[in-house]
């Protein structure tokens, strides 16, 4: 497991430079640039800024900088996601440090929501199948595929927000951070996750209890609740495992949409503006932390995978 | 462990899930946008700042923020008009070059240090420093020797930041000398670029200095916490001279790129001010928000450029054709809905010391004759049904622009059968980019004055001011004209100069006036103290609270 471990992380580092690279490039194709304002600079004044951030140098010159730094230091190998280049008073670690925690947090909690419900409804599902609460359920996974958050974010806000006054509409409470103000986006963000979660389980639970393991154990003769929790959840749930951990790293990553609607500091919302702003080092900083996310996350669905299934531990 | 043990009681298990999820904290703590008690008041401020340092702040947004923290030699009223701040009077010389301001003696910094001349002489060596990297320190230029410190000409050594035309006689005497006459000096230096910085702490942090943690101000309110694309708290500044007449305790400033969300957050009580709204949704907001709709003339003209350097806008009568043909009336009418006034001229009415009588010459005519016209001009250019004109008129993708920019297409096409106009819309970043290395025919365009003086527009369009000038005019008379008017003295004489500049502008038309835009705000009707004008700035320290 833990040679495992080690050369997956070994592995990611190239996988990394290669991503840095293609979205360094990606980026420098767009038209314009940070200092393309309405108000236009003073030549001068933009040619020094440009040379500031090294905007000046050949492409290639401009990725090696990001990569090893300059002469002043800085550069990605030590640690420095360099300064931000639209806002003048802070550097990139900074605002994404500001962003991550509600983005970290929305993401935890809509996924644990997603696996509670979703997983419960996909297991309900199965076990009645063909049944009401099986149409029942995939008819709201369906919808909840169908509706984009876009749309649900406003109804909430505008049904349990305006109308309802259950939960708190937008923001944090201001420059407070009040977890009630969390609920409806996380179940917002949620809303799509259950439904494939729950469609995932739903597929999966069925041909777990029709397998000749569950045929086994019931013969047996263990009791029902325990033919399903100890001997067809686990495997039933590995398709959910590998899909989980991708996803997660997803909605962890920050939704420029849900942070939107719901008026939130996530990285998500910081992702876009920097890219409309061309804010390189802005966006490569969070394209970094999120394809890190990937990798590690897809790392823990495989040690899970090893954990919940023993066939996959010798191979 | 304890199991479920049937069927039954593992599905209602299942279900009761989604139930307990939803029945979270209910404590529900909520945001009221103007709270009389708390004298806090939420503000959906236009944008995010991208700086906070007033050497480096460009937007009006900042500004909005930046004011109520920083206090200028000179600072604003509540109609945003030039009053006594940290100066608390000045003399000017014979000759107008040299300005001396004496300094009130018991304002301090919020960490108790005083604030003084000194002060004021390192933050304007600062901003001109080459290496300071400010956008804005331009503005100073009417300073003695700004220029040379800030961009000298090409080849030349940049003179040492010393040499700058500001000193501390004492501690509470400041002398300015400037490179000629600028009777709108008070004008300019209540603006940011003009503020004080605390001298102490930038030798101690450097440029981190506006930081929160090392932040210290000379104004009503002082810098809480900076949330990046969320918020912004400022409190009230005890030590502020003033600070028995500060009523609000708290501003929280979001940034609300999006009007629809900013009129929705006033709507809901969770902001006391939102600095815009969508035009369109006027009598609605009227409606549901009595008391709670401003709408005022601003410095802002919306226009297009015509591309000078190439065929076809190198002809003036095409341009002449194309400013005619094009229904200004009906944009400000129809597309904006806050009573905007259709622009016959280029600088927007109300600009201080310039009653402006400058007109297109066939700004009476109706419309029907305007485009026969512009057909006839057309013709005269040598364009006709064997030679059709068609060119692309370029316009930002945002807000009201691409409406706009439709009937501008509309009334061109209708000129004659053989103009054909093709609409590009481009975001922002892009066009600016496109208008800035003339890869356009015509493309629309906005300007915000910075300081209430017409030279602010004027300048654009002389020849040295480079690639902003997105037409590329260059007309020698037009550049002596607004050059003049930099060294004259009476301010009659220099509005006319002025004067007779814009008409050449608008003769020679190498861009087509649109609209003169108006600020939009929505403010809470017990908010007293908010004073609609021209410049739209609305200082938090004059702010009171209505019974």
């Amino acid at each position: 497991m833990l040679a495992l471990t080690v050369r997956r992380l070994l592995v990611a580092i190239p996988t990394l430079l290669a991503i840095v690279a293609a979205a360094f490039l990606l980026m420098k194709a767009a038209p314009g640039g940070p200092f393309t304002l309405e108000r236009q600079l003073p030549p001068e004044i933009e040619q020094r800024m440009q040379a500031k951030f090294g905007l000046d140098l050949p492409v290639g010159q401009q990725l090696a900088r990001y990569l090893f730094g300059s002469e002043e230091g800085g550069g990605l190998i030590r640690g420095d996601f360099g300064p931000s280049m639209t806002y003048k008073d802070k550097n990139v670690i900074e605002i994404i440090a500001e962003g991550a925690p509600t983005s970290a947090l929305l993401g935890l909690g809509a996924m644990a929501l997603a696996l509670l419900v979703g997983g419960g409804l996909g297991v309900m599902a199965a076990l009645r199948q063909n049944r009401f609460q099986d149409y029942a359920v995939m008819a709201l996974a369906i919808a909840g595929v169908c509706l984009p958050p876009l749309v649900v974010g406003p109804v909430m806000q505008l049904f349990f927000g305006v109308q309802l006054e259950w939960f708190p509409s937008q923001g944090l409470f201001r420059d407070e951070f009040a977890l009630p103000y969390l609920v409806l986006p996380i179940v917002t963000l949620s809303l799509p996750l259950i439904a494939i979660v729950s469609r995932l389980m739903r597929a999966s639970m069925i041909e777990a209890m029709r397998s000749n393991a569950i045929r086994t154990a019931r013969a047996k003769g263990l009791p029902e609740a325990a033919v399903i929790w100890r001997h067809a959840l686990p495997i039933a749930i590995l398709p959910v495992v590998s899909y989980v951990g991708p996803a997660l790293a997803g909605v962890m990553a920050g939704s420029f949409v849900i942070e939107t609607v719901y008026q939130l500091p996530g990285i998500g919302k910081q992702f876009v503006y920097a890219a409309q702003q061309r804010d390189y080092t802005l966006v490569m900083g969070v394209v970094l932390i999120y394809s890190f996310l990937i990798i590690l996350m897809n790392l823990a669905a495989d040690i899970m995978y090893r954990v919940l299934d023993p066939r996959t531990r010798t191979a | 462990m304890a199991l479920i043990t049937d069927r039954r009681s593992l599905l209602t298990g299942a279900a009761g899930l989604g139930a307990a999820a939803s029945l979270g904290a209910c404590a529900n703590a909520r945001v009221v946008g103007f709270d009389k008690s708390r004298k806090s008041i939420d503000i959906a401020n236009s944008s995010e700042p991208l700086s906070l340092d007033p050497h480096k702040a460009t937007g009006s947004w900042e500004n909005n923020i930046i004011g109520n923290m920083f206090i200028g030699l000179t600072t604003e009223n509540s109609r945003s008009e030039p009053a006594p701040g940290m100066a608390e009077r000045w003399e000017v010389s014979e000759d107008l070059l040299t300005w001396t301001f004496f300094l009130r003696r018991d304002a301090i910094w919020s960490d108790g240090e005083p604030c003084d001349a000194h002060d004021f002489v390192f933050a304007m060596q600062r901003i001109l420093k080459p290496e300071t990297l400010s956008q804005y320190a331009s503005f100073l230029y009417p300073l003695k020797n700004a220029e040379l410190i800030n961009n000298p000409p090409e080849g030349t050594q940049a003179l040492p930041a010393e040499e700058l035309g500001v000193t501390a006689i004492d501690d509470f005497t400041l002398e300015i000398q400037l490179e000629h006459p600028a009777p709108y000096l008070p004008q300019l230096l209540k603006h940011y670029t003009a503020y004080p910085i605390p001298k102490h702490i930038y030798e101690r942090v450097g440029d981190d200095w506006i930081k929160p943690e090392n932040i210290v101000v000379n104004g009503p309110f002082k810098l809480v916490r900076w949330w990046s694309n969320y918020i912004i708290h400022l409190e009230k500044n005890p030590q502020f001279y003033d600070a028995a007449n500060v009523v609000m305790e708290h501003l929280y400033f979001y940034p609300q790129n999006d009007v629809q969300a900013a009129a929705r957050r006033v709507l809901s009580g969770e902001a006391g001010w939102a600095t815009r709204f969508p035009s369109n949704q006027v009598e609605v907001l009227r409606r549901d928000l009595p008391g709670y709709v401003r709408v005022s003339p601003y410095l802002t003209v919306n226009y297009f450029s015509f591309n000078m350097t190439r065929a076809p806008f190198n002809d003036i009568r095409v341009r002449q054709a194309m400013s005619m043909a094009y229904d200004r009336d009906f944009v400000a009418n129809q597309i904006y809905r806050t009573g905007e006034q259709p622009a016959y001229k280029f600088i927007p009415p109300g600009v201080y010391n310039y009653a402006s009588t400058a007109r297109y010459p066939w700004s009476e005519q109706p419309l029907a004759e305007r485009k026969r016209e512009a057909e006839r001009l057309l013709r005269e250019a040598g364009y006709g049904p064997n030679n059709p004109l068609r060119f692309a008129f370029s316009h930002r993708n945002t807000s009201d622009n691409p409406r706009v920019a439709v009937v501008a297409q509309n009334d061109w096409n209708s000129i004659a059968p053989w103009v054909t106009v093709e609409l590009r819309g481009v975001e922002n970043q892009v066009h600016y980019a496109n208008l800035r290395a003339k890869n356009f025919d015509a493309g629309d365009g906005g300007w915000i004055g910075d300081y209430n003086d017409a030279k602010n527009f004027l300048y654009l369009f002389e020849s040295r001011t480079g690639a902003q000038n997105y037409p590329s005019y260059n007309n020698p008379v037009y550049d002596q004209l607004v050059r003049d008017s930099d060294t004259e003295r009476d301010d009659q004489r220099r509005a006319q100069l002025m004067l007779q500049a814009e008409e050449l502008l608008l003769s020679e038309a190498p861009i087509c006036c649109s609209v003169f835009i108006n600020s939009t705000n929505l403010v809470h009707p017990d908010l007293t103290g908010y004073e609609d004008n021209i410049e739209d700035i609305h200082r938090a320290r004059w702010f009171g609270i209505r019974a």
